[in-house]
């Protein structure tokens, strides 16, 4: 079944020295970053640290000033970014951004714009109904009507639906109450286990620290440290300014 | 019930439906594109003359002529779009307001020099056909079942197909769309020929009805803005509605007064819903 989800194991995603933001401020300041085919890595750091800026660099929603950016050999930053998803590479943006007046499956519809996700569509939309048995029963309702829970899985969900190798997923569990926080994290376990790469984006430093292989820590647009999960967790600094720890 | 005043509701519903078409094509493209096509009247123009020189010049049969009025004013949308709205997409309204309006001018300036200022007839009429006690005009019925049904095929479009739900989207959040795979410049264009043949559509029904010149479009132009405004700007199911409830209140007004008086009441009507809902009557 998780061959509905994406076709090959994908390609490295590769970010070196880039440089990037909004006119006259400057966001980040030569980040590099790796993620492999198969990993999951998180990018943690507090607000305004440039994370949400750095996923919107690698899908080309803004187009960094310096540095490179790869994804196998292709040279990203010349790629239109709604050429992307048919890559592989999708992305579920902050806040969700679901279209709040169509229905779920319109969502997911939406999500299968490229020309291979059409041809997919029924195939992907059972597998995503699958792992969000709640999307099937609400399938036929408004989004922007759900639940804070519920329209991060939809949004996790119309990524899904062009068959990405790679999902980049920004901060899935802001704004949601604990145990949903749990349930969202479950879930990107276990869309890994099923061989998709993730780079996901967290606040919630923590529980990000239990799910992805990696994680790099962004202040202020730079990375201030990087390191295997259980490596990072045990690291007092670390803990000190994200864990609460002593 | 009064027959006559019966007979005015009919041609109020009949009327309605001829102004949902362009009600809709604008707000549709305004939705997507959010540039509003100013010359949207001036592009019904073009299609009304191009039907009455199929027919009456080259002698096309007049269902050929219809036929071929669609994808001539389509490509007219997909022109404007191309030459005139998207070098002006980054620029601030007013200057796509002033770019449209000027379109405006030019196309009523071409359509002069090409065609002259006479009105030109298509001469063709459908008997009046009586319903109940009722007696409706074959060609405004006609002009109102073609008009629902372009209606029902652009709701259909926008319900059930890929692009028609990606249109629907972007008309919400464009930022996103390409995180989607969606090409943004490609919906507009898409939008545009849309818009474009919906008003090659409104051209064939009101040809029929009007006679054709230069300043045609100032017969149902600003009654399609006012309309548009009224049921709020970008709004299709709100456009459609206003566009019934005008065509209402123009037929009953001239019942009871004179077409010019009716308009006066139209517009009254409208001025009094932007002091109460200025955001249009279905707004949330
Ligand atoms: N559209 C924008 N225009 C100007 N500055 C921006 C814009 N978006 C973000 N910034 C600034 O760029 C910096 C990085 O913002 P970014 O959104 O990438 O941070 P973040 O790490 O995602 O924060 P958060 O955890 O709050 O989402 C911040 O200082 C922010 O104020
Ligand atoms: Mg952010």
């Amino acid at each position: 079944m998780s061959a509905a989800l994406h076709q090959e194991a994908g390609s490295t995603l590769e970010l070196s020295g880039i440089q990037a933001g909004y006119g006259d401020f400057q966001a980040l300041f030569g980040v590099s970053l790796r993620v492999e085919p198969g990993e999951a890595v998180g990018v943690v750091g507090p607000n305004g640290a440039g994370k949400t800026t750095l996923l919107r660099a690698i899908s080309g929603l803004i187009r960094p000033r310096a540095g490179t950016l790869r994804y196998g050999g292709q040279d990203l930053t010349a790629v239109p970014p709604h050429m992307l998803p048919g890559m592989g590479i999708a992305h579920v943006p902050e806040n969700r951004r679901l279209f709040p007046h169509l229905t779920v499956e319109e969502n997911l519809k939406v999500g299968a714009f490229t020309k291979a996700a059409r041809a997919r569509f029924e195939q992907r939309r059972e597998h995503v109904f699958e792992l969000f048995p709640r999307m099937k029963q609400r399938r036929h309702q408004l989004a922007g009507t759900m639940s804070g829970g519920e329209q991060q899985m939809c949004a996790i969900g119309r990524a899904l639906m062009s068959g990405p190798r790679i999902l980049l997923l920004d901060e899935p569990s802001a704004g949601l109450a604990p145990l949903v926080v749990q349930q969202v994290f479950e879930l990107v376990r276990r869309i890994r286990q099923e061989g998709l790469t993730v780079l996901i984006v967290e606040q919630n430093v923590a529980q990000v620290l239990r799910v992805v292989d990696r994680a790099y820590v962004l202040e202020t647009g730079r990375v201030a440290a990087e390191g295997r999960s259980a490596e990072l967790a045990a690291d007092p600094a670390i803990r000190r300014s994200y864990l609460g720890g002593h | 019930m009064d027959p006559f005043f019966l007979e005015a509701l009919v041609n109020g519903i009949l009327l309605g439906g001829v102004f949902a078409l362009p009600a809709l094509g604008l707000n549709l493209v305004f939705g997507v594109v959010d540039v509003v096509w100013l010359c949207y009247a001036e592009l019904v123009m073009v299609g009304m003359y191009a039907v009455w020189f199929l027919h009456t010049q080259a002698g096309w049969p007049l269902w050929l002529a219809f036929a071929a009025c669609l994808p001539v004013v389509a490509l007219l949308g997909l022109l404007l779009h191309l030459l005139v709205v998207r070098p002006l997409l980054n620029s601030p309204p007013i200057n796509q307001v002033l770019a449209t309006g000027g379109v405006l001018f030019v196309l009523q300036g071409a359509a002069t020099l090409v065609f002259s200022t006479e009105f030109r007839s298509l001469g063709v009429d459908m008997p009046p056909m009586e319903v109940g006690e009722v007696f409706v005009s074959g060609t405004k019925l006609a002009a109102f079942v073609a008009a629902l049904t372009g209606a029902g095929i652009l709701w259909a479009f926008l319900k059930f197909t890929y692009v028609g739900t990606a249109i629907r989207a972007i008309a919400r959040d464009r930022e996103v769309m390409p995180l989607m795979g969606v090409d943004p410049q490609r919906i507009y264009l898409i939008a545009s020929a849309v818009g474009g043949a919906l008003a090659g559509l409104a051209a064939c029904l009101l040809v029929v009805q009007l006679d054709v010149h230069p300043f045609v479009g100032l017969s149902f132009g600003p009654i399609t803005f006012m309309i548009c405004v009224m049921g709020g700007l970008g709004n299709m199911l709100g456009g459609f509605l206003a566009a019934f409830l005008m065509g209402l209140i123009i037929s009953v007004g001239g019942f009871w007064g004179t077409t010019e008086f009716s308009y006066v009441v139209a517009f009254a009507f409208f001025i009094l819903v932007m002091f109460l809902r200025p955001k249009g009557l279905f707004a949330r």
